[in-house]
């Protein structure tokens, strides 16, 4: 009772300390990134020793873990969101939070941060080991070229925006096996149906804005009739669907008993 | 204080709370009886700002929870044993929670030495039994230093000396000038607990008295209780030797 006196009123950055004490003090938090950066060098080494055509797009081979590893974000993502509700540790946030959105937005704020230096680390590490391991004589990419750079930081950043994007979707539907199927089937099962039966909405599919135009050195890849979204356009279209996602789960927050 | 007024929820066809009046003052334990499904807990959901009312309000020192500019300073919650991430250390757990509300982090240390779980806090909370997870519970309503307690049914899953400690900790702080409203079931643990009481069955006010009032109104707290719930308690079971069940 000795400090209700004190003035003021929780702020953005109480929820942000907040959520990043809970992240942080959780084990599997960080297995998860470890696992996200060493798979990615993985494949890319694996893609490198394998490389025959020294011209194709060698950063967008070494940056092509991302698409397998930006599942574990995506997941770390949904948990960040479920775990909260499966324990019960939700009722304990909203009770020293009681504004949802800023809970939420804050919950974005932390992972997002975490996902995108975890994300930047895994893009730059095997974007050199991929490079390292390419055949004696073939030269690897280099950060100077004309949009490598660019693949390679956008690149990390897909990681970022799919982790949002599971974050969004577990805050929507609160379950975990069934935000993570969401997510699976949204990001991996829904491409291979589209690219089946409806091949022009194929560029706007998560998986195909992160492995055909964030990493492409060369943006505006075309395969068939398809042409990929340039990398600056499917970073937009990626962010608008992370959004809008986080919008919904932000506002069922605010609506939904705890 | 805290303060009901014309609390009303319901979810899809159950009615949970039913323009539910009371006050509970500063100063004494009050005891928040009822059977079980007699919307305690509800109440509680509802006073906190987790489920929201469908009518009515609850207010905490004339203001609605979600009012407070430092809840956990003013009050304390323990609605649920295991309200914390299996995962996740008792201290981080507590830490998380004074980061939240710009409490200083040596409140977490005499939080935890409050409840007896300082040699236990870096273990995973997963591995905590139930009366140590509800001693964290208690940590987490403690550690702001709150002006109001509200507890559901914390003496649940301790031992008989855990459940003296809450006691006395219930009525040492009663006695420091706070509110301190505890949910329970079991009327026998009310009698030594509190002064007053609310009575609810079926979401409604039954009663909002004393210990020693309503204890007079029968031959034992207990008998003065049951006569008082008689109509709310929603399944009772029949004795075997029912005559109306005989003759069927």
């Amino acid at each position: 009772m000795t400090t209700a006196t004190t003035g003021g009123h929780y702020r953005f950055r109480h929820a942000a300390r907040m959520e990043w004490i809970k992240l942080r003090s959780l084990r599997s938090t960080w297995w998860t990134l470890a696992v996200t950066i060493v798979a990615a060098a993985g494949i890319a080494v694996a893609v490198g020793v394998n490389t025959e055509d020294a011209a194709g797009d060698l950063t967008n081979n070494a940056l092509a873990g991302i698409s397998v590893g930006l599942l574990l974000t995506g997941i770390l993502g949904v948990l960040t969101a479920t775990s909260e509700f499966s324990s019960g540790t939700i009722r304990s946030t909203l009770a020293a939070i009681p504004n949802r959105p800023l809970v939420l937005a804050a919950k974005a704020a932390v992972f997002g941060a975490v996902a995108l230096t975890v994300g930047e680390a895994a893009a730059f590490v095997a974007f050199f080991a991929g490079g390292a391991a390419l055949p004696a004589g073939m030269a690897g990419p280099v950060l100077g070229q004309p949009g490598v750079l660019r693949a390679v930081v956008l690149g990390g950043a897909g990681y970022c925006l799919i982790g949002l994007l599971g974050l969004g979707l577990g805050a929507v539907v609160r379950h975990t096996p069934m935000a993570v199927g969401l997510l699976v089937g949204g990001v991996y099962v829904v491409a291979q149906l589209v690219a089946g039966l409806t091949p022009v909405l194929m560029p706007y599919l998560p998986i195909a804005i992160v492995a055909n135009s964030l990493t492409a050195v060369r943006p505006g890849i075309a395969v068939g009739d398809v042409s990929f979204l340039a990398p600056w356009t499917g970073l937009g279209v990626l962010a608008l669907y992370a959004v809008a996602v986080l919008a919904a789960g932000g506002w069922l927050l605010a609506e939904r008993d705890a | 204080m805290i303060e009901v007024r014309n609390l009303s929820k319901r979810y899809g066809a159950t009615v949970a709370v039913d323009r539910l009046s009371f006050d509970v003052r500063p100063g004494a334990v009050t005891g928040f009886l009822g059977p079980n499904g007699a919307g305690k807990s509800t109440t509680m959901r509802l006073l906190l700002g987790l489920d929201l009312p469908d009518a009515g309000q609850a207010l905490i020192g004339g203001r609605r929870y979600r009012e407070l500019p430092w809840p956990l300073r003013e009050v304390g919650a323990l609605l649920e044993a295991k309200a914390f991430h299996p995962g996740r250390s008792a201290r981080a757990h507590l830490a998380a929670l004074a980061a939240a509300n710009g409490i200083p982090r040596s409140r977490v240390e005499e939080a935890l030495g409050m409840v007896g779980l300082d040699g236990v806090a870096g273990r995973r909370a997963g591995s905590l039994s139930l009366g140590m997870a509800q001693r964290l519970g208690i940590a987490a309503a403690l550690v702001g230093d709150p002006g109001v307690l509200v507890l559901d049914e914390p003496v649940n899953g301790l031992d008989p000396e855990g459940i003296r400690w809450v006691r006395t900790l219930l009525r040492s702080l009663a006695g420091e000038g706070r509110v301190v409203l505890v949910s329970s079931h079991l009327i026998g643990e009310m009698a030594l607990t509190a002064e007053r009481l609310v009575v609810i069955a079926r979401g409604r006010l039954l009663a909002q008295t004393s210990v020693a009032e309503l204890s007079a109104r029968s031959t034992s707290l207990e008998e003065a209780f049951l006569e008082l719930t008689a109509d709310g308690v929603e399944y009772r079971a029949r004795p075997a030797h029912d005559p109306e069940r005989r003759a069927r």
